[in-house]
């Protein structure tokens, strides 16, 4: 999905400096399908809603940093924190606005209804900005490649490795050790409780969509260098996290981030023997999981 | 009127409207129509009917149609020969697709046939040396054993009687014992088990079937408009036909006909305005989402009784 870095001649691909190589692939390409699925994970728990503009909002979230960099000179750094943030404040208005008023129904209308807004906002940049991508720059501090033994990487790939890990931790830790993540816990598992104990379930309901939103928002920021920042950027990685979430089990915050990165790791080492493979062995993976544990490796019960 | 003749006369109506159809708006639109509404009825045979909402049905709709194009193309196939291999090719590939697929239900359901279907869309992009690639199969003749049908309102009238094979096929479906028992399957699985039927081989069959249907519309699709592309494939494809089933109401079959009609006239009309249409797609689902769930066929059913109420006060 992210294309990884290949190899220069048909000798290389056979060594172990390849293989390293194609480890590392995976883990940025699991940088985002953790990061991803976490959003869509954080989502479905409070709401029951699977994100299908999750995509769309990725994209927006490296459109914002690309419209930050052009029109206010804003750099990659300061974008890291407002696209996210600009992002989430179009999803506040979608969960107000749209979102709120599906609630109790079954939960294919709101995967209907988000598909119907990923149509919406991707045809529309798609009009508003066109088919062809635009480029990103690299920031400039993470311009070189570090050296890792037989191989040297770009630095830029093994910073979103390193900083999608330490987001998903920063979220895991957040919703399972600290008081704000038990409100949020309580909210999903226990809502009219909550409410009667004197919380805002309302607003935590918002709160988490918007984080949710600007987890994917983020992705899209990190995305921008290693991709041209196009209205389509969106919509394959969708689907393949969706296979992600499958394969994980939407049940726990830790089966979306460790799922990512195994499945990253996994498609790409695949891709060693054919590149073609890389997409379509992520779908196998699914048929396989699906097969042998139907619920997801981490997913404990049906959730309807 | 009692049932029978009312259904008599709605089935006549509807052939003569199908037989006129060309007169009335161009006959590529009016093939387009029949055959969406005839996809968009196997989307409904499955979340109408078992309760199933396929997100992926572009993988057998695009699928039958690559298959009928390369048939037609490369074996000279007459047409009606080239659309039974497609519809073969659809149902052979949805017993694996199936079986693994209701593993699960809900919303789980329609994100593993929505991957599944994304799965075919890299495989058939990337076995470029038969299909194509990008570029699809392009240059698909319409044969039928020497009889000319190269002209598109020809085309039209050729393709009608396997059409409405097929909607009769679905019709039949869902009100034979076997449908019964899917509508069981749909309202309560478990007591549907407990009843002693055997629920994932029901299930499995129905959407075995359905993939057939949609196989038999790609493939007259891919035939009529003499190729097959990745489009056909694509998710937004399996989520164009969705869109018509629930513009149209779920479990009615003819909301199917009505929302595929409506949807593909809209596109036709604003493609002159706005070259948006998925944008416009989107927005017609949102909006149905949001305050018009029963869709339409179920509306229009229910005037004549609401007139009635309203003229009986006073």
């Amino acid at each position: 999905m992210w294309r990884g870095l290949r190899p220069t001649s048909i000798n290389e691909s056979m060594d172990l400096g390849y293989a390293t190589l194609q480890v590392f692939n995976g883990l940025v390409n699991g940088a985002f399908y953790a990061l991803l699925s976490l959003g869509l994970a954080v989502i479905f728990g409070m709401l029951r809603v699977v994100n299908f503009a999750h995509g769309a909002f990725y994209m927006l979230g490296a459109f914002a940093a690309y419209l930050l960099q052009l029109e206010l000179g804003v750099g990659f750094w300061p974008a890291l924190i407002l696209a996210p943030l600009a992002v989430a404040l179009v999803g506040i208005v979608v969960e107000r606005l749209l979102l709120r008023r599906l609630y109790g129904l079954d939960p294919l209308y709101g995967f209907l209804l988000t598909f119907g807004l990923a149509l919406l906002i991707q045809d529309g940049m798609r009009v508003r900005f066109g088919l062809q991508g635009e480029p990103y720059a690299t920031p400039a501090e993470l311009g070189g490649s570090l050296s890792l033994g037989a191989i040297a990487y770009p630095a830029y790939r093994l910073f979103v490795i390193a900083f999608s890990l330490a987001v998903c931790v920063a979220v895991w830790y957040a919703i399972e050790r600290t008081r704000l993540g038990m409100v949020v816990r309580a909210s999903i598992e226990r809502r009219d409780l909550t409410r009667a104990l004197g919380i805002s379930v309302d607003r935590w309901v918002t709160g988490t969509f918007a984080f949710g939103i600007a987890l994917a928002g983020l992705a899209g920021v990190l995305a921008a260098p290693m991709r041209n920042v196009s209205p389509t950027m969106g919509s394959e990685p969708v689907i393949l996290t969706f296979a992600v979430v499958v394969i994980g089990g939407m049940g726990s915050i830790a089966g979306a981030v460790v799922a990512g990165f195994a499945v990253g790791v996994l498609a790409s080492l695949g891709a060693i023997v054919n590149p073609a493979l890389e997409n379509i062995l992520v779908f196998a993976l699914m048929a396989v999981v699906l097969l042998v544990r139907p619920a997801g490796l981490f997913g404990s019960l049906e959730a309807r | 009127m009692s049932g029978r003749y009312l259904r008599i006369a709605v089935v006549v109506a509807s052939l003569v409207v199908a037989l006129a159809l060309p007169r009335v708006i161009y006959s590529v639109l009016a093939l387009d129509i029949l055959l969406w509404a005839l996809f968009a009825m196997s989307v409904d045979l499955l979340v109408g009917y078992v309760g199933l909402l396929s997100f992926g049905h572009a993988a057998f709709w695009g699928g039958a149609a690559y298959v009928a194009a390369l048939l037609a193309r490369d074996l000279r196939l007459a047409f009606p020969l080239a659309a039974l291999a497609g519809v073969v090719a659809a149902m052979a590939l949805a017993i694996p697709v199936g079986y693994l697929s209701i593993r699960r239900r809900g919303i789980y359901f329609a994100m593993v046939t929505l991957a599944f279907a994304q799965m075919l869309f890299y495989l058939v992009n990337e076995l470029r040396g038969v299909t194509g690639g990008e570029n699809g199969v392009q240059g698909v003749p319409r044969l039928l054993w020497g009889v000319s049908v190269s002209r598109p309102g020809d085309f039209y009238y050729a393709a009608l009687p396997l059409v409405l094979l097929g909607y009769f096929a679905v019709f039949r479906i869902t009100r034979s014992p076997f449908g019964h028992v899917l509508a069981a399957i749909r309202d309560n699985e478990a007591r549907a088990q407990a009843l002693g039927y055997p629920t994932p081989r029901y299930k499995l069959l129905a959407f075995v079937l359905s993939a057939g249907v949609a196989g038999l519309a790609g493939s007259l699709y891919a035939i009529g408009h003499g190729f097959a592309s990745l489009d056909l494939l694509h998710w937004t494809t399996s989520g164009t036909v969705v869109l018509m089933v629930v513009l149209g109401g779920t479990g009615t079959l003819w909301g199917s006909l009505l929302g595929a009609a409506i949807v593909l006239f809209l596109r036709d009309q604003l493609s002159s305005v706005t070259e948006a249409s998925d944008a416009v797609t989107g927005a017609i689902l949102i909006a149905i989402v949001l305050g018009f769930r029963r869709g339409l066929w179920r509306s229009i059913a229910a005037l004549p009784a609401r007139a009635v109420t309203r003229l009986a006060r006073p």
